[in-house]
């Protein structure tokens, strides 16, 4: 009888490995292809930079590509690859399967239905306003927020199957990263009290909380299980995970403001925003102490594991990119950096150095985990070295451009010595972001043989104790 | 159960009330502020404008706030609560990758420089990388009636036909031109940075007419810069003009003439539908009294007055003073 159940139990397990594997591969790949739209977009779009008559055509003028770009990159290849990359988590961490395939399809469907429609919408000219990172029409928003209802349900339903008492810290990250999105997502399309200054209040709070509230909780949950997952030892310090995870909520909804220094919004609103950028660091600094703190000793492991090196990036990125939000909300920095390119460098250091890198490593340690299959390592290598050499290029020349722009304006100089100023900047920012792209494409082709390919001979991502510095100290 | 509860309950309900503390009960508050003086709502035609830049999405690079700072005073005077009543959506935009346009349809208000400039930006500023927008525009053989074609200068007009805009580029333009500031009298950002932090330079600005008479010395490179930041999108830093559209300085009676008073007169009070070297020119040219200094004003007429060609003698502040008093 104990047998004769058993047995069916293995096949169900083997039935559910399955399905979690076929729905972290499906979002994982569509990721992918919107990462590598996104980015061929921002790489047009760079070029544009130093050719403006270039494909100025209506439906490739740059102001209309531009918010292609961005919401590609964050509610196609970002939000849809945490995402998966939060199933797999939630089934894994908990010991069970998901509470409901059908529902993460339904999910992975929506998600992408909200985004070609997005990026069509968009080339078409129907944008919400140049509100940033909320100009899909608000009906294409509203398929949106049913994904993130969809994940939200399923993650939870998940977590309610576990088999231990306790729940995993990087759930408590995916979960409310998930329903605080839910409650961005609605407050950002409500219109009754969104006019004129109205408006511009929310979308000071819409711009940075839909980074921080949900790329950030989504990013630092894939933390908190790759690297304990890859070095096989336990995080640092639960307790500094969950005392990050709470002061984040406290400290991050408040700072939004800082977007509109010196705007008419009231001094008061804004002065709150500079506040708790410094208070920020608290979750900042201790979030990346407990990342660090876990990998200590174990750093020569690095040469061993690329998604590790990715995490590592995706870690520094995380710290530096924070660190350098809260120095540039001063407003004596603001008087400089301010509708400079110094934040467009500012958020590729946090969207690519910190999200993107983490979600690299995540999907790097976790899918050959699902299926089987790893990637080459001189694909892995590739995809590393250009993406890190790409970036530091991008955020470098942009950093020293934008300061070079804002010192400008602030000297009086006739406002088009700023524009010529840039131009040598622009280039080097296209170089960078040529490498960017170049390695994205390799990540594709690394993805495609993780999934599709045959199963590999490579090294798991997981490092055996017997093969690490550890093992041999 | 009841830990997550406990967990995602916490957390969303914590998250709740801080959105409803900073975000939606101040933009309750925000959305009723008041319209400030002279600020009107947008016309249909200039609301049509207004979804042309925004489908364009023009407030990528161009920010329609100015902030109390010293160095945004060259876009007018700083945004005020009250200016953004009809504004929604709110275009106050991120980045200044071209100039600020709140007070766009005051600095630039000829709508002949505007087509031009939207069909192609290099025509009148040769070192913009704003994209064109020829979309914007027919070429046609016959200029229909009823419509007036663009005098694109030589070089970027298409080689055959004739420019002519069409209504979304009208309607663009109607919009940018909406975009002017009011007068606040007594106007004083409550917020202003004095004494917070001495990173920017707060150099008190100087009365328009306070620089003793003694102390000026016309500087030709500051005088540059001036004539570069305020005036050469339509003179051109050649000092020709564009042919049919804006004046040339070059060789310009009021310019060059003896009597400085009709040179300093224009650049302070505007002109508009002057005859120049026997062409009529109708667009307009802004005043400039109510932002540049009497000493400004003064080496934007001594590099004109000394450029191109021209050599006439140099003026004082005390002239340009003198020329302010009589008013316009």
């Amino acid at each position: 009888m104990q047998a004769g159940a058993a047995a069916p139990r293995a096949i169900g397990r083997a039935d559910d490995d399955h399905a979690l594997t076929a729905v972290f591969t499906a979002y994982v790949t569509t990721a992918t292809i919107w990462l590598v739209i996104a980015t061929a977009v921002g790489l047009l779009l760079a070029f544009k930079f130093g050719a403006p008559d270039f494909w100025a055509a209506k439906y490739l003028t740059f102001g209309r590509l531009r918010p292609i770009h961005t919401n590609a990159t964050f509610y196609g290849w970002a939000s849809i690859g945490l995402v998966g990359v939060a199933y797999y988590i939630a089934a894994r961490s908990c010991g069970t399967r998901l509470y409901s395939t059908r529902l993460a399809w339904l999910g992975l469907a929506l998600f992408n239905l909200a985004a070609i429609a997005g990026t069509i919408a968009l080339d078409l000219g129907y944008n919400d306003g140049d509100l940033e990172y909320r100009e899909w029409p608000w009906p294409i928003r509203l398929v949106f927020l049913a994904a993130l209802l969809i994940t939200g349900w399923n993650l939870i339903g998940t977590v309610l199957r576990r088999s231990s008492e306790d729940i995993y810290l990087s759930n408590w990250y995916t979960i409310a990263g998930v329903l605080w999105t839910c409650v961005i997502a609605t407050v950002g399309v409500l219109p009754w009290y969104q006019h004129g200054l109205g408006q511009v209040a929310i979308s000071g709070f819409y711009m940075h909380n839909a980074v921080g509230m949900w790329f950030t909780p989504l990013a630092l949950g894939t933390f908190y299980y790759a690297i304990p997952k890859i070095l096989s030892r336990p995080i640092y310090s639960y307790a500094l995970g969950v005392f990050a995870f709470w002061t984040n909520l406290l400290f991050y909804p408040l700072l939004g403001a800082h977007h509109f220094l010196f705007s008419p919004l009231p001094w008061w609103l804004q002065t709150t925003a500079i506040v708790f950028s410094v208070a920020m660091l608290v979750p900042v600094w201790g979030g990346s102490a407990n990342y660090l703190l876990t990998m200590r000793g174990r750093y020569r492991d690095m040469i061993h594991s690329y998604p590790l090196m990715f995490i590592f990036v995706g870690v520094i990125g995380y710290l530096f990119g924070s660190t350098q939000g809260t120095v540039e909300a001063f407003r004596s920095m603001q008087a400089i950096w301010h509708f400079t390119n110094f934040t467009v460098g500012h958020s590729h250091l946090t969207m690519y150095g910190f999200v993107t890198f983490a979600l690299w490593g995540g999907i790097y340690a976790l899918l050959p985990l699902a299926t089987g299959k790893t990637a080459g390592r001189i694909g892995l290598a590739a995809h590393f070295w250009m993406a890190l050499v790409g970036s530091f290029i991008y955020v470098i020349s942009l950093s020293i451009g934008g300061t070079v722009q804002g010192l400008d304006w602030v000297h009086g100089l006739p406002f088009i010595q700023s524009v010529v100023d840039m131009q040598p900047y622009y280039v080097w920012r296209g170089v960078g972001g040529m490498l960017m792209f170049g390695s994205h494409l390799v990540f594709a082709w690394n993805v495609w043989r993780m999934t599709s390919g045959q199963p590999g001979n490579a090294a798991s991502p997981v490092l055996d104790a017997s093969t690490t510095a550890e093992a041999t100290a | 159960m009841k830990k997550l509860l406990l967990i995602a309950g916490g957390a969303l309900g914590i998250y709740l009330v801080i959105v409803l503390l900073i975000a939606v009960f101040p933009a309750i508050d925000l959305s009723g502020t008041p319209a400030g003086p002279g600020v009107k709502p947008l016309t249909a035609l200039q609301a049509e404008g207004r979804t042309v830049f925004v489908a364009n999405g023009c407030s990528y690079c161009h920010t329609q706030q100015v902030r109390p700072l010293d160095e945004d005073k060259v876009f007018g005077r700083p945004s005020a609560p009250g200016d953004f009543a009809w504004q929604t959506p709110e275009l106050l935009g991120s980045e200044r990758t071209g100039p600020d346009l709140a007070n766009v349809g005051a600095s630039k208000p000829s709508d002949v420089w505007q087509y031009i400039h939207l069909f192609d930006p290099r025509a009148v500023v040769p070192e913009s990388i704003m994209p064109n927008f020829k979309f914007l525009f027919h070429v046609v053989d016959q200029v229909p009636l009823g419509e007036t074609a663009v005098p694109i200068p030589a070089g970027f007009a298409p080689a055959t036909g004739k420019v002519i805009p069409t209504r979304q580029a009208k309607a663009l333009v109607a919009y940018l031109l909406s975009l002017k500031q009011t007068p606040i009298p007594g106007y004083v950002m409550k917020g202003s940075m004095g004494g917070v932090t001495s990173a920017a330079p707060m150099a008190k600005a100087e009365p328009a007419s306070a620089a003793p008479a003694g102390a000026y010395q016309y500087v030709a490179s500051k005088g540059e810069s001036l004539f570069t930041a305020n005036c050469s999108a339509c003179h051109q830093a050649t000092g020709m003009g564009i042919p049919g559209a804006f004046p040339p300085l070059k060789g310009n009676a009021a310019v060059d003439a003896a009597d400085p008073t009709l040179h300093i007169r224009t650049v302070l009070q505007g002109a508009h539908g002057v005859i120049i070297g026997g062409v009529k020119y109708d667009s307009a040219m802004p005043p400039f009294a109510g932002q540049l200094s009497d000493a400004d004003v003064a080496d934007i007429v001594n590099y004109e007055r000394s450029s191109w060609g021209n050599h006439a003698r140099p003026v004082t502040p005390t002239e340009v003073a003198a020329v302010r008093a009589k008013g316009p």
